[in-house]
């Protein structure tokens, strides 16, 4: 009888949280909000505005400039590398090629991996950095620009990166991946070093890409 | 009471498995084990849990003929890092490693751990034989 009892809650512990799994599972929102009010047909309405990713301009390996712009209709994930690197980058790039190599032919996806060593990193570094990871096309870019830049994007990126003399290869940098939707919204944050993480973005990825558009056009 | 029979017949086969393993066998495993942790710590971020390495940026540790081929020179690698262009399972690789920092004990426990994982099969590698080949170093 107990026994019968005890199987009884796990099945039901079991099938809610299979339940709930996937779904209607709707990512968070991070990052700072505030409400505006507007006056819309007459009547007072009050809107959330979200933390979204300001504007930038960087180049890519293939010397192209790119902007916030160039990812209007994309989900895409950032993160912040140097490819002489010896600590966590080979990881975290280990772990994004299983995203890239997942989404390369989706069409609405970029990753978006900026060197916080642009000296170092110049366009040709970057480049023969990408063809030896194997990536081609338009789907992942490695981008380089001004330092400063760089650091001051990485904050609304919420991820900390500083140089240091002190850390390994001179930089002392989070290995976040940062998944942002097509309003350039933070949506989720992942230890890039750790796989099961990046199976987790994948998923989420897929979750954003299914967000009907009602949601997306707030 | 069968139970307490069946436990100490147990512990009995278990002693007498481990008694039968030799002294040789005892000290490869303590090199092993030891350098399964070093691995994981020093090694794994770039070369892989698998040893597989990174596509055309970091090479594989799974090449056993190369590893067969280079077995004196791999202590001044770990050591001392590598920056020559290298030619691992017919892929040539030219970025640059750096020292792990590693004592000579410690080199050659990871040294053991990599030529008997990732389907390599070279039996021990000892500090003696370690410091004889860092001896050598360039």
């Amino acid at each position: 009888m107990k026994f019968t009892l005890l199987s009884a809650c796990a099945l039901l512990l079991w099938s809610s949280c299979s339940f709930n799994d996937k779904s209607n599972a709707v990512l968070p929102i991070y990052g700072s909000r505030e409400p505006v009010t507007k006056t819309v047909n007459g009547k007072q309405v009050t809107d959330t505005v979200y933390q979204t990713i300001p504007d930038f301009e960087f180049l890519n390996q293939y010397g192209k400039t790119i902007n916030r712009k160039s990812l209007d209709g994309s989900i895409y994930v950032a993160d912040f590398f140097f490819t002489s690197c010896p600590s966590i980058c080979p990881i975290m790039h280990r772990n994004m090629l299983k995203v890239y190599e997942t989404f390369k032919n989706s069409g609405n996806v970029k990753i978006l991996s900026h060197s916080i060593d642009p000296n170092h990193d110049s366009v040709p570094v970057l480049k023969n950095y990408a063809d030896k990871l194997g990536v081609t096309g338009d789907t992942w870019w490695f981008l380089q620009g001004k330092k400063e830049s760089t650091y001051k994007l990485a904050e609304s990126y919420l991820v900390a990166v500083q140089e240091d003399s002190k850390a390994a290869g001179g930089y002392v940098h989070s290995g976040y991946f940062i998944l942002i939707d097509k309003q350039k919204r933070i949506r989720g944050t992942y230890d890039g070093t750790k796989p099961e993480d990046a199976d987790k973005l994948i998923a989420d990825i897929k979750t954003l890409q299914n967000e009907p558009q009602s949601m997306i056009a707030q | 009471m069968k139970a307490t029979i069946v436990t100490v017949l147990l512990a009995a086969i278990i002693c007498m498995v481990y008694s039968c393993q030799s002294e040789d066998q005892i000290e490869y495993m303590r090199y092993y084990t030891a350098g399964q942790d070093l691995y994981k710590t020093k090694c794994q971020n770039c070369h892989g849990a698998q040893g597989e390495g990174l596509a055309a940026l970091i090479p594989p540790l799974t090449d056993s003929v190369y590893l067969k081929a280079n077995s004196n020179k791999l202590a001044c690698y770990v050591q001392n890092g590598l920056q020559l262009p290298i030619l691992v399972k017919g892929k040539a690789f030219n970025g640059q490693m750096p020292p792990a920092g590693l004592s000579p004990i410690e080199i050659a426990q990871v040294l053991t751990y990599v030529k008997n994982s990732f389907g390599n099969n070279m039996g021990l590698y000892n500090v003696e034989k370690a410091n004889q080949d860092l001896s050598k170093c360039n």
